[in-house]
This record gives C-alpha cells, structure tokens and sequence, in this order.
C-alpha cells in the first residue's frame, strides 16, 4: 500500500524527519507512537501533502507511485486521508457541499458519474448513523461551532463517507473521553478491511484498546527506533518512553 | 491645477446648458447656489487627510455629461431581467442614468401616506414635501457633493409615516449606459418617521468596460423606534468612477443597518456618516469589498456618538486580487455626554496577490469616560492550513479557494436576513471573481 523509504523532511530550515522506513501493507493497522516533539504529526502531515514541510530525501510510494511531488489534493483523489489532529472550521460552507464536492472530484478522477442527489443523502445517513451522529448536521457549516469531540467524529465522518485506501488519523483520540473514544474506534473498525489500511498516530495506548494495530511503531527524534506488535504499546504504557531513549546512542 | 479648472469650467457650461433645457422648477435656486459654491470650491486632493489614499485624478481626466441633457435621445431600454433579485417580491424603481424609469418600473400597493416615488416627480406632484424635507445643509460638503446638487434633477424617495411598514423590500435598480459618457448624480432621501419598518436595496449597475461616473448624495433620517435596513449593492462597470456619500441620522431606540457591497467600478469612494442622536440606538455597518485588477475601493465611514447608551457595530470585509487597493477609514466619535457608549469596529482584508494592497485606518476620538470600545484591522492571506485542509479531501486548489473566501466573508453575508438577496450577493462575489460559487 505505501512504502516509505528513508525520508527525509524540514519545516522552516529545521530537519524533523530523519530518515524514516515504514512499509504498511493491505489490510494492516500501525500505530506510531512517540513523546511529544518526536515528529509524528510532521509524518502525518508530510505524508498528506503540507506545502509548509519540505522533503529533503527519500521516496514516498503509495500504490507504486512516489506521492512526494504531489499536491494535497492529488494525493486524496489517489485514495489517501487525513484525520486532522485540529479539524479546521469553514463557516459558510456546509458539510454538505463540502462533502460532496470531495466526493465528486474523488469520482471524476476514477472516471466515475457523479453522485445523486439521493444517493449522497442516503450515504450520509447511513454513516453518520454508525457515528451516532444527527444527520441534520449536513446542513451545517463544516465544523463550525461544533465541540472537540464533535470536530473528530466529524473526521470519522468524512473518513466513511471518501472511504481512501489509507487513512492516517493523526491523534484523534486525543481530547476525548471515553465515549467518543469508543464511537470514534468504532468508526475506524467499520472502516477497516482486507484491502485498505490504517496509520495511526497517537501518544497515548488507550485509543489501541478499542483499535487493535497488528504493528507499534515508536518515534524518536524523527528516526523509527523500536517496533514490535501490540504488547510494545502496552509497555510503553507501563513504563514510558525513558527506557527506549536510554537505549539510543547518544548524539554526537 | 489646469485640468482641474478645464473640467470645472466643461461642468459649469454644462450647467449653462442645463439651464436653457431644464424649465423651471423648485430646485432652481438650490442648483444656483451650488454652482457658486462648486465654482469656488476644489475637488479634493491627496494632500487632503481624508482623500490621502485616493487619488481622484482619473476621474477629472474625463468629460462626462450631465445625463439630463440628453433625456430626449432615443435609446434602447436596457433589459433589466438579469438584475432582479429571483423569487423576491419587490417595489422596483428602475433609474436609467439616473432618471426614473416608469415602464421599467414597478411599484406594488403601498398603505395610505407612504411614498415610494422619485424626486423629479415629487417635485412636480407635491413639491410642499420635496421643500420640507430636501435637506439642504451642505457644510461637510466636498466639490463631487456640490457638482450633485448643481444638477439636483431625479433620485428616489421613501417616505414611511409614523406606525406603517413597508412589507416588500424596495429594490432600487440603477443603470447606466454605454453611450454620451453620462455623469450620473441620484439624490436619494429615505425618511421613516417613528416606529416604522423597511428594507431597501440600492444597486449601481452598468455594462461592462462602459465608461461613467455615478456620484450620489443620499439623505437617510431614522426616527424614534424605526428599524430600517439599506443595502447598497454596487457592481458598476470596471470603467466607472462611483462616489456616494450617504448621511443618516437616527433619533432614540431605532435600528439601522447598512450594507455597502462593492464589487464594480474602477474608483470607488463611498463616504458613510452616522450620527447617532438619541438615546438606546442600534447602528449595525457592514461592508464587503471585492476588488480585482487595478479597482481601487475606498470607504470612509464616520460613527458619531452624540448621546448616552448606545451602541454601534461595524464589520467590513475586503478580498482585493491582482493590483487592487483597498482603503477603509472607520472613525468614531464619542461625545463627552455619551456615557455607556458601546461602539466595535473590525476590519479584515484578504490579500489574493502580492500586488493588492489596503490602507486601514481606524480613528477613535472618545470623550466619554464609561465606555465600551474596540477597533481591530487584520490583513493576511487566505488561512494557509484551512486551505491544505480542504486540499487533503481531495478538493482541487481553486475551488479549495472558493470555499476559503466564502468562509472568510460569511459573517457579513451571514447578517443579509434576505435569503433571496443572500443569494444574488453571493452570485456576485462568485461571479466578480470568476471563481466557482459554494
């Protein structure tokens, strides 16, 4: 699905990433994890396409195609999505068209009809159904006025209604509480199959409670210094992060 | 200095012209004493503080003429299908160069005592009123002021007398046309007398790359408890000149709010003056500019707290792309008697490319000691992770930008309570764009 080799990326002059591996294939869920500062929302947004971050080396493959030329929007017509950490408000544009209009551009590259009306509406019932979301909230504005927990089902939302090959949810779980927690994961486990795949990043182990990833990746200093499968996070929860950083070398 | 007096002198023959064909009427000694003035005034420059951002040279580089002066021409009545505001029923005044237009028109049964009407024909049908309530007080006066009242010949008219509400917006529809270069000079008086109700919608239109200069004087008086809403609509050609200076006067416990939605001309100076006498008002300015090209759009708006316990508000919004200027002057005075004034002005542009430009200037001058007030005058691009959020769902970069400026400009579009109109404004902005619409 996506192959990330040595990657390399700088925002502002200041290196990041520093050479990261990761291959994630169909049908498999990573979660990354690593203190704060570690530069894994820098990979979450290098990898959706952020114009502010810029690829210093390496290749991003995402289904046999290197991505790291390629607009935002590109990228997303290709099947790849973001969860944002911080889900942006646009008022005077409801969820609605907004939606839709992704939809569309998302059809007209596979060379898809646009969708009706009528099949739209039912696709958005039936997904705000599993989120437990009212579906008058189509005629909002997107996210505005909309709570914390609200703005992130929000993003399971549209993460169900594209349905990309990838999604890389970059800590939704952070700032809710147990119940969204739930309602998100259950999103994402509706979501998930055999042929798609699943990044996600987050700090904290208990959102892999209700998500259960097959690889733990640990983040450090912009390099991938630990992975193992799900009993890593649980470690990591036990006993924090001080014991991986010991390990490292010191820099130089 | 020379091509300043050259167009004074084409302007005051014009006025000897004007003279022979206009037959004598109730303005005839208003227009007399304009001319005087006009002749002894000059037009301002950019050594003037409150024209320092605008140069008005351009439009002195050109003879326009007085459209009376060639009332008698045949010319094509301009279809003015595309102009009305779909699904929306109105009294429509249609203006062509600045004269009524009575076959264009429509105006719907009004109560007893309401006048929705045109100044020529008042002047003719009830000039007893056109006396009482023509205000002829000129001391903030300027030469374009002076030059509108020297030709004082048409405009529209509302008259709301005490307790009536006029149900239907009142759509005002101007068009100038694209021959004789015409100067175009409304003079507009809205009056709502006490606890009385109206929407009016002004609009400026011509064709494109027409050639005119539209400069209007508009009298708005508000009494006691009147809610009234104006909206001014002014989507001239890109090689017009626009100047409208609008006095309103509110007394105790009205509303007024003011929309100044300008997307057209290639100068545009809109002068807003408020004052505010009497005690609990409401005063609610909002205003959109959208400039692109080489447009230069300029508004001067000046709040003037005369009494105790009210409130105004003022949100003015501008998007300017290629080598469009900006300029918004917001001042606001508070009186030493105006105690528990609250007044808040906000000013925010969007620069589209690095050659638009905006001066912001707000001016507070508070003489009160308990008051709430506030000022702020953002400029910035369009909100950069907004746009790589949109982007990230795979929408394509323009129309990523389309959503981002409806968003930006939403919380004034937002306060049109006029769905119908929300509608052709948001059409405007699309279309004067060229984006797509969302």
């Amino acid at each position: 699905m996506i192959k990330i080799k040595n990657l390399h990326a700088n925002v502002e002059g200041t290196e990041i990433l520093k050479g990261i591996d990761l291959e994630v294939n169909p049908g498999e869920i990573h979660a990354i994890m690593g203190p704060n500062g570690s530069g894994k929302s820098t990979l979450a947004n290098v990898l959706a396409g952020h114009e502010s971050y810029e690829v210093t080396e390496g290749e991003i493959i995402f289904e046999n195609k290197n991505i790291v030329e390629m607009a935002p929007d590109e990228r997303a017509r290709e099947g790849l999505f973001l969860a944002f950490q911080y889900p942006i408000e646009i008022p005077g544009v409801s969820n609605s068209v907004f939606l839709k209009t992704a939809i569309n551009e998302i059809r007209k590259h596979k060379g898809e009809e646009e969708i009706s009306a009528k099949d739209f509406l039912a696709l958005i019932r039936e997904k705000a159904e599993v989120l437990g979301m009212d579906s008058s909230l189509i005629s909002r504005s997107v996210n505005q006025g909309f709570s914390g927990g609200e703005k992130k089902r929000n993003e399971i939302l549209q993460l169900l209604t594209l349905n990309p090959k990838l999604a890389i949810l970059d800590e939704t779980d952070s700032g809710l509480d147990i119940d969204a927690l739930k309602i998100v994961a259950h999103g994402v486990n509706k979501f998930k199959n055999d042929n798609n795949a699943v990044i996600l990043v987050t700090h904290y182990q208990r959102l892999l409670d209700y998500i259960i990833p097959d690889f733990v990746h640990v983040l450090y200093k912009g390099k991938i210094v630990k992975s193992g499968d799900k009993n890593l996070a649980l470690e990591l929860e036990e006993r924090g992060y001080d014991w991986i950083i010991k390990e490292q070398p010191q820099a130089v | 200095m020379n091509k300043e007096n050259n167009i004074k002198d084409w302007y005051l023959e014009n006025f000897n012209q004007f003279n022979k064909v206009v037959s004598d009427d109730i303005f005839k000694s208003l227009r007399k004493e304009a001319s005087a003035k006009f002749e002894n005034s000059d037009f301002p420059t950019k050594k003037d503080e409150e024209w320092k951002y605008t140069s008005i040279s351009p439009i002195l580089n050109h003879e326009f003429t007085p459209s009376p002066l060639f009332m008698g021409d045949k010319e094509v009545l301009p279809i003015i299908d595309k102009y009305l505001i779909k699904d929306l029923e109105v009294h429509l005044l249609v203006f062509v160069n600045g004269i009524f237009n009575k076959e264009l028109s429509k105006i719907g049964e009004v109560e007893n005592g309401i006048i929705i009407d045109n100044l020529y024909n008042l002047s003719k049908n009830n000039p007893e009123f056109i006396s009482e309530h023509l205000s002829t007080k000129n001391d903030t006066n300027n030469s374009f002021n002076f030059l509108n009242n020297v030709f004082t010949y048409d405009g529209f008219v509302v008259y709301i007398p005490k307790n009536k509400v006029i149900e239907k917006p009142i759509h005002v529809l101007n068009i100038a046309s694209n021959i004789n270069k015409p100067l175009v000079q409304p003079r507009n008086i809205v009056i709502a007398e006490a606890n009385t109700e109206a929407n009016i919608i002004t609009e400026y239109v011509g064709t494109e790359k027409s050639e005119y200069f539209t400069n209007i004087l508009t009298d708005i008086s508000v009494d006691e408890n009147s809610h009234i809403t104006f909206f001014k609509l002014q989507n001239e050609s890109n090689a017009a000149y626009h100047i409208d200076k609008t006095e309103i006067i509110q007394k105790a416990s009205s509303v007024f709010n003011h929309f100044s939605l300008s997307f057209g001309s290639r100068i545009a100076r809109n002068d807003i003056n408020t004052k505010l006498d009497g005690e609990n008002i409401e005063t609610h300015l909002y205003g959109l500019y959208l400039g692109n090209e080489e447009q230069h759009i300029d508004h001067h708006t000046f709040i003037d707290h005369a009494k105790p316990n009210c409130m105004s508000n003022e949100l003015y919004k501008g998007i300017l792309d290629d080598k469009a200027h900006g300029v918004f002057s917001g001042k606001i005075l508070v009186n030493q008697i105006a105690q528990k004034t609250n007044a808040f002005q906000s000013n925010k542009s969007v620069l589209l490319s690095d050659e638009a430009s905006i001066d912001a200037k707000p001016q507070l001058e508070i003489y009160a000691d308990d008051v709430k007030c506030s000022h702020g005058a953002t400029v910035g691009k369009l909100d950069e992770q907004a746009y790589f959020y949109i982007r990230s769902r795979g929408v394509s970069a323009e129309s990523a930008r389309s959503m981002l400026i409806r968003a930006f400009i939403d919380d004034v579009v937002s306060e049109i309570k006029i769905d119908q109109l929300k509608e052709k404004v948001s059409d405007t902005i699309f279309e004067h764009l060229h984006r797509e619409k969302f």
